[in-house]
């Protein structure tokens, strides 16, 4: 087994285990610092496959943003009513029925495909190249939607909304 | 490698990301479990992405990420509004669609 292989089983039991830890914690803060904990082992295992652009926006976006901003998100609501957040868990019995049985599902799928052979690094220039050519399309239609999603959440999170008088 | 080992983590982050969004009460734990399902997505894009030579399926990858970063911030902003005005967190007691007056 070489270190490469080595590091994609650790990667894959720390971010397995962390992804559990989520479900079984009682603190909400902590289950976010264990998607963190998810997130950045994902990312590792996108460099080991070859994917370093991945991994490195990975790295970027969801530890530096969608993580920050459920923080804020914890602080927030947290601090509006001083009351604890409600952790509870409901629908115990259907949730793990349904999540169990489709894991049970996709094993079965699983058996019988071909193994894949990886097959080295994906290149920077490719990268570059098929993001102006290929993919020129999504690449400007996802810079849109970018633009308009992060322009409407600070509307709806910052317009005070008046309550009409009856 | 061993054939499916990533196909198999795959499939429990997006096992517990469903169980997640299923079980807690939460709103901002149900986000988080959106998050970890479309990253079960990422991790398949990615492993089948690695036995060809063109970068398709990491393109799609970080267009899927793009796109996991636009939900999270209009599901937060949405989720801080609903917070305000109905001073709770919890789907299950957001039941009423007009205002209260």
């Amino acid at each position: 087994m070489s270190i490469g292989q080595a590091g994609l089983y650790f990667f894959m039991m720390v971010g397995g285990i962390s992804a559990a830890a989520i479900l079984f914690t009682r603190n909400i803060f902590h289950a976010v610092l264990m998607l963190l904990a998810t997130l950045l082992s994902t990312a590792a295992i996108y460099i080991l496959l070859g994917a370093e652009f991945v991994g490195i926006t990975q790295i970027l976006v969801y530890a530096g943003g969608v993580v920050i901003l459920l923080i804020f998100g914890i602080m927030l609501t947290s601090r509006l009513s001083n009351r604890p957040l409600n952790i509870s868990s409901h629908n115990l019995v259907g949730g793990l029925i349904g999540s169990v049985s489709l894991l049970a599902l996709l094993i079965l799928c699983y058996r019988d495909l071909d193994p894949v052979h990886p097959s080295g690094v994906i290149l920077y220039p490719a990268i570059g190249i098929s993001l102006l050519t290929d993919f020129a399309a999504p690449f400007e239609f996802s810079a849109i939607l970018l633009l308009i999603s992060l322009a409407g959440a600070a509307i709806i999170a910052a317009t005070n909304f008046r309550r009409h008088e009856p | 490698m061993s054939p499916d080992a990533l196909l198999y983590f795959a499939a429990w982050l997006f096992c517990v990301g469903i169980c997640l969004v299923i079980v807690k009460r939460n709103t901002l734990l149900m986000l988080v479990g959106t998050e970890l399902m479309l990253n079960a997505a990422n991790v398949n894009l990615v492993y089948f992405n690695s036995q060809g030579s063109q970068p398709d399926g990491a393109m799609f990858a970080v267009f899927v990420i793009v796109v996991a970063v636009c939900e999270a911030a209009v599901g937060l902003a949405i989720m801080m509004r609903a917070y305000h005005f109905y001073q709770t967190s919890l789907p299950d007691q957001i039941s009423e669609l007009r205002e209260r007056i």
